[in-house]
């Protein structure tokens, strides 16, 4: 929202140094994203064309004797001599000069120069170059009243104006106007606020005879007011409205539009004008639409209407227009229109905002409307609209005598009880009955003494105020809403800083504090964090391998290629694996912690279908480690394993298994912890690794990360084993074993068999070879063998060790070698 | 074997004199000495000194014989052979410590190393620039006081709108351009004003995690809700369509609006220093009322005015305000009772603005040379 100091000042004598201005606006809600001090220019004048030559040797520049009291140059007649590249203008026009020595908003000096030969001796300016307008193509032509060789600035009354750009937040319909602004800077100030009143001068017959309202639909359209306004001659508004609203974000069209916009945007009430020769009998109905109703707009769209959608019908009940959207073709201003039917109505918020969303229909009008219009500024701003048109057009118009004024659903009078005791506790200062008033009366919040003695709620009610909330804040509803104005005016930063303090101290829960030390022990190995995209093409889940996941799939994706979530990590590590080999970088090690999704798991469709609860549709969220190594094998995977057992005090093991998805077949395994399965380790399928452009192996790992943490939860909390004093022995022992047979199911038959003083089992030597059966290698295992409360005699040494022997000989057919 | 005289015939305590005592101490003390000095290695010294010490050495044997010398010529015969003695064991010790440090040079030389010659050894990884920056914004917040909260990243349309008082057909929900999950049958995106309360949304903000934590635990409630949070936005350099945000919620007696400034004047100081410091500028947002913007001093200039502050001096993080009544009555609190504030902001901005990225989709590539950096 942009707004002019100059238009502020019409509402309110507002003064000071424009910066502390903006730090005001700024401190109150609206933001000033830009100040823009117009610059004084003195050095454009007010000039004359005298006379317009070819250049001699150039087409596209003419020379342009231009008349400037008290200045005498080259041109025609001791006039100066300009080259211009601009052809609009006609002998006696005036226009903006730039004198030698001007720096222009740009930051250009005009300087004499030479142009193809040709002298110039300033610059005759397009509005563009003035930053007063859009228009680059044309010099700017001014009125014919404006004085000569006077600056142009003043001439336009925008002599030492400053133009704020303003954020205005949602909750703030008032401050879409300048009005509204200037309301909330002048009580800011102290100083007192009003919106003149209209003088227009009703010459035309009763605007009741010309023109009629109903409002068929009351939930639609609380107010319509409508006037009517003949003798109109379309024209170019003055200059001085198209540069205010040029300088406001507005494109000057003509008189009619431009006057419909600048009163939008001084009053914050959007309005429309039909030729009043289009519409029959100068009927205006509005209703919500059944639905299937055609219409073309003025953007020249034909636009189909949805059920509830609001329509503005004439007589015949045909639409004209879509209720504070746009209006539509057939009852369009034209240079031939001559009456004008003015409407300014006040409608459902909700209602327009479902119509120009849907119709991507997003205007200054509909935003308006959206955030809420001022319904008691409706009679206002039609009067403050024909007092406009009138001053612009030459001649002036003839206004029809009288308002229509047709009533629908307006919004009751809101009156909220607020309490000093309540807005001290909620702003954490103390706020009295009076210093509340002070503060909200200016901004239209009237308080009253409540007389409504009823205790509500835990606070005092010592000094209660009834507050009428106007209607121009549809936005303040209840007593902290009110807080939230209290707080504004009073001054954000002028309330105190105190700091609260939990009664518990803070911490991380122990999951918390695990998944960090898993990420340490992760990047003490090695391995560095990726935070692949969640987001997968489809193709991409079956590209890594996975083809039974059914992935959760996004309803409106920015693209196909983000249109799944995963149901895996691979499809992302693996990405980014290859991203680095493309760059040059092959064996990179990286990891993930994080989110993998599948479909809700609630039970059958049929109960499911009832079961609205969270938990039965959202999808599931399973939070997984994934680790690869580019160019790493098996083995990476499974010591990071190993790691990550020791890391936790984890009874981690292997089961090999051939047909995980993703995985190598025959270098792949699954994960247990205490015996559950919780991820699988190995190699990544050739196949997938040679889909993503990697020609090495990958290692890779995955692990569900609840129950690990869950169990180094637990495992936390293990006891002391006490040291034993006593000598341990070591015994090695190597078996032929079938390759059938897990080398980690013989060790856990050590282990099981060799009781308590089996200390610990090491897998030092693997053979296989010509010595060797065929299908059977050679384990060797060290084990050590130690008691807590004595040292083991040769004879228990031997007794444990035949123990383990034919423990594994008879489990796993196995053979000492 | 070149021992003393080990293999001297012992004397008989019947023919000693004096004088041949002394002289075969002499003559032992000579051999030893000779010895000693002819050891080249430690093994040779080692076995030369069995020769020179102990009972069946030349001098232990004499100094056996001492006692069938009358006792008054003793003493003169005693001493010899001691200083004959230590004589021995000085040259020995000698011996020993140059032999030692000898050795100690061979060794040396042959282990000569030039340090710089190691080829790289295991690397470690490193964390990413979002799990370092979360990190530290939970170490700060824990340190105030506060624990963390984690929750789903799909959420129901109640936890993500409808809880923070954003009904269906609010118009602030165009606030965030929303991910609806197509979970079959069930799912209804209508005309993008949300609605259902079990359509799956992805969440827009961690706030629906405050909502969880205030349903199930009572006031007060001091807590923190880090995560991944999603838009339907165009990956630029600014914006990412999945990214991280930080959110915090206190629940509690008397919670007034000044606490929330105060908070984050001291969450301010204790993440980003001293020299930067915190204000609040009015602002909208449907779960606070009032509401607020929450401005930090710019870290770049620390206030003086720069391209990155647009010479304002200061840097918009996040928003914040005084929890919505609805909101604190959607989960069943008595607003009348507890009150309470909550602000959130952005996690990935916090990195760029610490290391000066440009591009926030640096920081997503996974490229090892961006991730090795940090
Ligand atoms: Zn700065």
């Amino acid at each position: 929202m942009k707004v002019l100091l100059s238009w502020l000042r019409e509402f309110a004598p507002i003064e000071g140094d424009p910066a502390e201005l903006a730090d005001h606006l700024s401190d109150l809600g609206m933001a000033v994203e830009e100040m823009r001090m117009l610059p004084p220019l003195d050095g454009v004048v007010v000039a004359r064309v005298a006379g317009l030559r070819p250049h001699p040797e150039a087409d596209r520049i003419q020379l342009v004797d231009v008349e400037l009291p008290g200045a005498t140059g080259e041109g025609t007649g001791g006039a100066l001599q300009v080259c211009c590249g601009a052809f609009n203008m006609t002998e006696g026009d005036l226009v903006p000069f730039a004198t030698v020595g001007t720096t222009m908003p740009g930051g250009l000096v005009i300087g004499e120069r030479r142009m193809r030969g040709q002298l110039s001796q300033g610059m005759c300016c397009s509005a563009a170059e003035l930053e007063l307008g859009a228009d680059a193509e044309g010099i700017m032509i001014l009125p014919s009243e404006f004085e000569l060789g006077a600056p142009l600035m003043s001439q336009l009354g925008l002599a030492g104006d400053v133009l704020y750009d303003l954020e205005v937040n949602p909750n703030r319909p008032d401050a879409m106007s300048v009005a509204g602004v200037a309301r909330d800077l002048a009580a800011r100030l102290g100083v007192p606020f009003r919106i003149p009143a209209p003088v227009v001068s009703e010459t035309g017959e009763d605007v009741s005879t010309v023109a009629s309202v109903e409002i068929i639909d009351a939930d639609l359209c609380g107010r319509f007011g409508v006037r009517v306004i003949r003798d109109v001659s379309i024209g170019q508004s003055p200059l001085w409205m198209q540069a205010r609203l040029t300088l406001c974000g507005m494109r000057p069209i003509n008189s009619v539009v431009d006057v419909s916009n600048y009163v939008m945007l001084e009053l914050g009430t959007p309005n429309h004008t039909y030729d009043l020769a289009l519409v029959p009998g100068g009927h205006l109905g509005t209703r919500r639409s059944a639905g299937g109703e055609r219409l073309v707009t003025l953007d020249g769209s034909e636009r189909e209407m949805l059920r509830g959608d609001g329509l503005i019908v004439d007589r015949d009940d045909r639409p004209i227009g879509i209720s504070g959207v746009m209006g539509g073709e057939n009852t369009e201003i034209g240079d031939s229109t001559t009456a004008v039917l003015l409407e300014l109505a006040w409608w459902d918020r909700l209602s327009i905002s479902r119509t120009s969303q849907r119709l991507g229909l997003r205007s200054e009008a509909s935003m308006r409307f959206e955030r809420g219009t001022d319904h008691e500024l409706v009679p206002i701003a039609l009067d403050r609209f024909c007092e406009l048109l009138d001053r612009v057009t030459p001649g002036g118009v003839s206004v029809c005598r009288g308002r229509l004024d047709g009533r629908g659903d307006l919004p009751p009078t809101t009156r909220v009880r607020v309490r000093p005791a309540r807005m001290s506790h909620l702003l954490g200062r103390p706020f009295s009955s009076d210093e509340l008033r002070g503060l909200l009366d200016p901004i239209g919040l009237q308080c009253t003494e409540s007389d409504d003695a009823a205790p509500r709620g835990a606070e005092p009610d010592d000094g209660a105020l009834e507050v009428t909330i106007p209607s121009f804040r549809p936005d303040v509803v209840t007593e902290t809403d009110v807080a939230e104005e209290v707080a504004r005016h009073y001054g954000y930063q002028r309330l105190g800083r105190t700091v609260p303090r939990s009664p518990e101290p803070g911490r991380l829960t122990p999951a918390q504090r695990l998944r960090r030390d898993l990420r340490r022990v992760l990047v003490g190995a090695g391995l560095s964090e990726a935070m692949p995209n969640p987001f997968l093409a489809p193709d991409a889940v079956r590209r890594a391998g996975i083809d039974g996941a059914d992935p959760v799939r996004l309803l409106n994706p920015l693209a196909t290629e983000e249109s799944v979530l995963r149901p895996s990590l691979l499809p992302g590590l693996i990405a980014a694996a290859a991203y680095n080999s493309s760059h040059r970088n092959d064996s990179v090690s990286l990891f993930e912690i994080g989110v993998v999704f599948g479909p809700p798991s609630a039970g059958d469709a049929d109960t499911a279908a009832a079961d609205t609860s969270a938990a039965a549709v959202l999808p599931t969220e399973t939070e997984h480690l994934g680790a690869i190594w580019a160019g790493g094998e098996a083995a990476d995977a499974v010591h990071l394993t190993e790691l990550i057992a020791t890391a936790f005090g984890l009874r981690l093991s292997l089961t090999n298994a051939n047909d995980l998805d993703g995985m190598h077949p025959v270098r792949a395994a699954q994960v247990l912890l205490d015996g559950q399965a919780v991820g699988v380790v190995g190699e990544v399928d050739p196949v997938v690794c040679e889909r993503h452009g990697l020609s090495q192996r990958c290692a890779w790992l995955q692990v569900n990360v609840e129950p690990l943490l869950a169990a180094a939860s637990a495992a936390a909390e293990r006891p002391y084993r006490l040291v034993s004093t006593y000598p341990s022995s070591d015994i090695d022992l190597a078996f032929a074993v079938p390759n059938g047979v897990q080398a980690s199911q013989v060790r856990s038959t050590l282990l099981a068999s060799g009781g308590d003083e089996l200390r610990s089992v090491d897998l030092f030597d693997i053979y296989r070879g010509d010595q060797m059966d065929p299908g059977t290698r050679s384990l060797a295992y060290r084990l050590r063998l130690q008691a807590d409360d004595r040292t083991l005699t040769d004879e228990q040494v031997a007794d444990i060790r035949q123990r383990c022997i034919d423990a594994v000989e008879h489990a796993h057919s196995a053979v000492l070698r | 074997m070149n021992g003393p005289a080990t293999d001297t015939p012992a004397s008989t305590a019947a023919d000693v004199s004096p004088e041949a005592l002394l002289a075969s101490i002499d003559a032992a003390r000579g051999e030893g000495l000779a010895a000693v000095a002819a050891a080249a290695t430690s093994d040779e010294l080692t076995q030369v000194e069995s020769t020179l010490f102990g009972r069946k050495a030349a001098l232990g044997q004499i100094k056996q014989g001492l006692g069938s010398l009358p006792p008054d010529q003793r003493a003169a015969v005693g001493r010899a052979l001691n200083e004959a003695q230590q004589d021995l064991r000085a040259a020995h010790a000698e011996a020993a410590d140059e032999l030692a440090a000898s050795a100690r040079r061979e060794q040396l030389q042959r282990e000569w190393l030039d340090l710089t010659e190691t080829p790289p050894g295991p690397e470690r990884g490193h964390l990413h620039l979002v799990t370092q920056t979360t990190e530290r914004l939970e170490d700060v917040f824990v340190g105030m006081g506060f624990t963390v909260s984690e929750g789903p990243q799909a959420e129901t349309d109640w936890y993500n709108f409808e809880a923070l008082n954003l009904p269906a057909a609010h118009p602030a929900r165009s606030m965030w351009d929303t991910l609806y999950l197509d979970l079959g049958e069930r799912t209804e995106l209508g005309d993008g004003e949300g609605g259902e309360a079990s359509n799956v949304v992805l969440r827009t903000h961690t706030s629906p995690v405050q909502i969880r934590v205030m349903e199930v635990q009572p006031p007060p409630i001091y807590t923190i809700c880090p995560g991944r949070v999603f838009r339907r936005d165009t990956a630029d350099a600014s914006h990412m369509p999945v990214f991280h945000q930080i959110e915090g919620l206190v629940v509690d007696r008397g919670i007034s609006f000044a606490d929330l400034a105060g908070t984050l004047e001291e969450f301010t100081s204790a993440y980003f220093g001293k020299a930067i410091s915190s204000r609040l500028r009015p602002s909208y947002f449907p779960f606070t009322e009032p509401s607020a913007e929450f401005d930090i001093t710019c870290v770049i200039c620390e206030g003086a005015g720069c391209q990155t502050c647009q010479r304002t001096g200061w840097i918009e993080l996040g928003g914040c305000g005084m929890v919505h009544p609805n909101v604190l009555a959607n989960c069943g609190i008595d607003f009348e009772e507890w009150t309470g504030f909550a602000f959130g902001f952005g996690i990935d901005r916090l990195a760029l603005m610490r290391h000066g990225i440009d591009d926030l989709r640096d920081m997503y590539t996974n490229d090892i040379r961006f991730l090795s950096q940090f």
